[in-house]
């Protein structure tokens, strides 16, 4: 393994586990149904959903060839048939993969 | 030590019918590739996947050597990128808080801490007895990163197979897959508006902010929905 590589890996686990350490650290004196607690569950819906979001309008990586509009088109043709399967979450995902696959070459 | 019979119903929750593994799979599937055209050689991306395990800071961390970023540079922006998994942490860990079991215990599983082993313990962790939902979590979370495992794997192996429409297909899939379990999870008040406020918020801050767009988004969002929610109990 190149010592750069293996640098790179090591600082990127280290931050990303500091976060989680630290959580679990001071959930220790948090009760369940403390208002902390609920404030805190709110806190990290609201920062999924706002990098859920992000990813979808202002990607990373290359979803970044990908249009504006095929992807609009995509998570919305997705989220129909997410609601319409009955809150089924498989047949939305593999349907985003091969609409996205398919779009891309006319939008 | 582990209770054997809820890790292994913690494990296998990941092959119900609505489970991760698909996207999840799929994900580190484009992370494998992605990795093989970066310079890593398998050892260095397997490395990475299991002791990492998040995909955007994955992600911050291949663009940033693409860039020839220094640690440091690196630190910070995964650092950044990945502060969400605190207020995950917080969230999560009280419910699974057992005076009869080791610490030891909770600060390794901290470890498995991300979106779809998150997701699928908040779906379920009412159905386990509180003493053990410890060694259920530990269960998701092997599992969890063992599929993560094997398709960091299969990307690696077939990278060259993998067009630039698959590569898209396979990037679109993990944000509509937790999309659609964000508004699954949306039951009740505070969740539903903290999910609506996220997501109309990150984008907008982002346009000011995009580095601290995702936390400041999570705060604004998280707080106003919380006192929404407070408001209509009161």
């Amino acid at each position: 393994m190149s010592a750069s590589i293996v640098s790179a890996i090591l600082v990127t686990s280290l931050a990303t586990f500091l976060s989680r350490f630290l959580g679990a650290l001071t959930s220790e004196g948090i009760r369940e149904t403390s208002k902390l607690f609920k404030w805190f569950n709110c806190l990290a819906y609201a920062t999924l959903a706002a990098l859920i979001a992000r990813t979808i309008i202002f990607p990373a990586g290359v979803l970044v060839d990908a249009s504006y509009s095929s992807r609009f088109l995509v998570v919305l043709f997705s989220l129909v048939i997410f609601f319409i399967s009955k809150k089924n979450f498989v047949y939305p995902t593999i349907f985003s993969a091969i609409c996205m696959a398919v779009l891309n070459n006319y939008i | 030590m582990i209770n054997k019979n809820f890790f292994f119903k913690g494990y296998r929750s990941i092959f119900t019918h609505d489970s991760p593994a698909i996207a999840l799979t799929c994900c580190f599937i484009a992370i494998g590739a992605l990795f093989k055209n970066l310079g890593f050689n398998i050892q260095e991306s397997i490395f990475s996947t299991v002791l990492t395990y998040a995909l955007p800071g994955s992600l911050v961390m291949a663009e940033s050597m693409l860039i020839g970023a220094s640690l440091l540079n690196i630190f910070l922006a995964v650092w950044i990128v990945n502060a969400r998994l605190y207020p995950m942490a917080v969230s999560l860990f009280p419910l699974m808080m057992h005076k009869s079991q080791p610490k030891w215990k909770y600060y390794f599983s901290c470890h498995f801490i991300a979106i779809s082993a998150w997701l699928i313990m908040k779906s379920n962790y009412k159905n386990i007895p509180k003493k053990n939902r410890i060694d259920y979590w530990i269960g998701i979370g092997s599992a969890t990163v063992s599929v993560s495992v094997i398709g960091t794997f299969i990307g690696f192996s077939f990278s060259e197979y993998l067009n630039k429409d698959m590569m898209l297909g396979l990037a679109i899939l993990n944000p509509v897959y937790f999309l659609c379990m964000m508004i699954g999870a949306s039951k009740t008040i505070p969740v539903t508006l903290s999910v609506l406020f996220g997501t109309i918020l990150g984008p907008i801050i982002y346009l000011l902010s995009p580095e601290w767009s995702i936390l400041l988004a999570g705060i604004i969002g998280g707080t106003i929905a919380y006192l929404a929610g407070e408001y209509n109990v009161s």
